[in-house]
């Protein structure tokens, strides 16, 4: 299968502040792959360095088999990206946000037409496809946005944040749309998140990045197991002294205070809570509310950056 | 081929622009006829002008028009700025078509815009008491067509250079207000104080207005030739500057 992007010590430096601190990303063909991190950990450089948006620092990175500082051109030509941000004209209607761009893009005339009915279809702006943008709601210009960056079948689909701002329900048919897309034709998707549960469901290998470096990559379920425990967050009186304590228990493998609430990394988390509690009790820390949870990708996150993504991330 | 295309993808999306904001289009047909109609009589009325056939109106109605062309072809470059800062710049920056095609299309979708105003004008010619042939109507619409594109030329360039439409009053103030002043639209440009020569003769639109000024009413400080040359050579510059910045900073566009 091989790799559709490779990425050499690519780095990117803004005044003195290492955005991208040389990452080596190998993003395997027809995959799709999230590059997940907090907010200013350095994904929307990352991505558009490869979008040929901003020239890299230094390293090097070939999309689609072409380098994207001389071969700019053709790796646009290779590409479709939504931004973070909106990139839309409030004045032009959907279909002709998805006309511009077939034209921009060189799609050949003759199949414009059935590329433009196919898209419409598959983003379902139905009879709003006819009116102005300022018209939409976000999900539809989220999606007009998604639709927009496949009309000239790329190779490679870059979504900055795909869901960020979006209602529950929204972010889910966006998911059941990109899981889809990437089934039934040949395209990788890049994606970029800060959304533990979009990266859960969503791809077949993260990157976590963070401070401009992956800090490890893997396919979501290896990384989970990599854990090999269960968190049991309990909260109680003087939290500070308890994730002290608490450390002498030898089952204990690892505790972290986070948000006033202690987290314990454990195995077989069910059969330790009434010893946990106990040990509470016993050495004077009234216990709150004890909660048991399998890993998810927050906690491998947490055990390898020792902080949590972010306020929003579930 | 790709880039024909991709030039006239631009074009259409300024002119679809142009036609949909239509208070745009009302508010640049009467700003101009009020200049005719109050400032034009009302000054003609109070000031005898030597050597004016037609009067004073009359002798500022091309002067008008350049000021139509100017107005609406900075503006609609300036309007790059919008498009940097609702993201869709990028959109198009993205695309694999070259930076001279971007600025090429950009500045004729810009034209189009300032020529159908300035052919609005044309066409209320009557208004003045001017008389218009098909000859010299064409022959304005071929001049202003050529001072648009390098005055939507120079609107791209300025926008390049600004961040936010915060720059606007000062864009304003420093370079379209003094642009308009010093063009002669209002006033003779022969025999005036060498500093205020020298002012009007470096200002391109000056010639554009010249040059309006013979096609419309026969008379002109300078020859129609040296004013087409002068706006044409400022066409073709603005047009490579403007695409040699896009492409250098094409970076800190995006």
């Amino acid at each position: 299968m091989g790799n559709i992007i490779e990425t050499k010590k690519i780095s990117k430096k803004y005044n003195g502040f290492l955005a991208v601190d040389s990452i080596d990303l190998n993003v395997p063909k027809n995959s799709v792959y999230g590059v997940l991190g907090p907010n200013g950990a350095g994904k929307t450089t990352l991505i558009s360095m490869l979008c040929t948006i901003l020239r890299p620092t230094s390293g090097m990175a070939i999309v689609n088999g072409y380098d994207i500082v001389k071969q700019a051109k053709e790796v646009r030509a290779s590409i479709g990206i939504v931004f973070q941000s909106r990139a839309l004209d409030d004045i032009l209607t959907g279909r002709e946000h998805l006309e511009m761009h077939a034209s921009l893009y060189g799609v050949p005339r003759d199949i414009r037409q059935e590329r433009l009915d196919e898209v419409l279809e598959l983003i379902a702006l139905g009879k709003k496809a006819d009116e102005y943008v300022k018209t939409y709601s976000g999900g539809m210009k989220r999606r007009l946005e998604i639709g927009r960056g496949l009309i000239h079948h790329p190779k490679v689909l870059f979504l900055d944040e795909p869901t960020l701002g979006l209602d529950p329900q929204t972010r889910e048919n966006i998911w059941d749309y990109i899981s889809h897309l990437n089934q039934t034709s040949d395209i990788t998707v890049l994606l970029t998140t800060h959304y533990m549960e979009e990266a859960d469901k969503l791809c077949d290998e993260i990157a976590i990045i963070n401070q401009g470096k992956i800090i490890t990559s893997d396919s979501p379920r290896n990384l989970k197991k990599e854990l090999k425990a269960d968190t049991i967050t309990i909260k109680v009186d003087y939290p500070d002294d308890f994730v002290e304590k608490v450390k002498e228990l030898n089952f204990i493998k690892d505790a972290f205070l986070i948000d006033g609430e202690v987290k314990l990394m454990v195995e077989s988390g069910e059969n330790l809570i009434p010893a946990v509690v106990e040990f509470a009790s016993n050495e004077g820390f009234p216990v709150k509310s004890v909660e048991l949870e399998h890993p998810n990708l927050e906690d491998v996150f947490i055990k390898f950056t020792g902080s949590k993504i972010s306020s929003e991330g579930k | 081929m790709a880039e024909l295309e991709g030039i006239y993808t631009l074009w259409l999306r300024e002119t679809k622009r142009f036609f949909r904001y239509r208070s745009r289009i009302i508010t640049s047909v009467v700003t101009p006829l009020l200049w005719l109609i109050i400032f034009g009589t009302g000054l003609g009325s109070a000031v005898r002008f030597g050597n004016m056939p037609g009067g004073y109106e009359a002798f500022i109605y091309p002067g008008i028009i350049g000021q139509t062309v100017l107005f609406t072809s900075i503006f609609s470059g300036l309007s790059v700025i919008m498009d940097r800062q609702y993201g869709f710049l990028k959109e198009i920056l993205v695309a694999p078509i070259s930076r001279p095609s971007i600025v090429l299309g950009k500045a004729l979708g810009i034209s189009t815009a300032a020529v159908i105003q300035a052919t609005i004008l044309l066409l209320l010619s009557f208004i003045v008491g001017v008389s218009m042939t098909p000859m010299v109507f064409i022959l304005c619409v071929g001049i202003a067509l050529i001072m648009s594109v390098g005055l939507g030329g120079m609107g791209l360039v300025i926008a390049a250079f600004t961040d936010s439409m915060e720059g606007f009053n000062l864009i304003m103030s420093f370079i379209v207000l003094p642009m308009f002043l010093l063009s002669g639209a209002l006033f003779p440009i022969t025999g005036l104080p060498s500093w205020l020569q020298t002012g009007v003769y470096l200002n391109p639109l000056t010639y554009g207005v010249d040059a309006l000024r013979y096609a419309i009413l026969g008379e002109s400080a300078l020859p129609l030739g040296i004013s087409i040359i002068a706006i044409s050579v400022f066409a073709v510059l603005m047009v490579l500057v403007s695409s040699i910045i896009f492409s250098k900073k094409e970076q800190s566009l995006m």
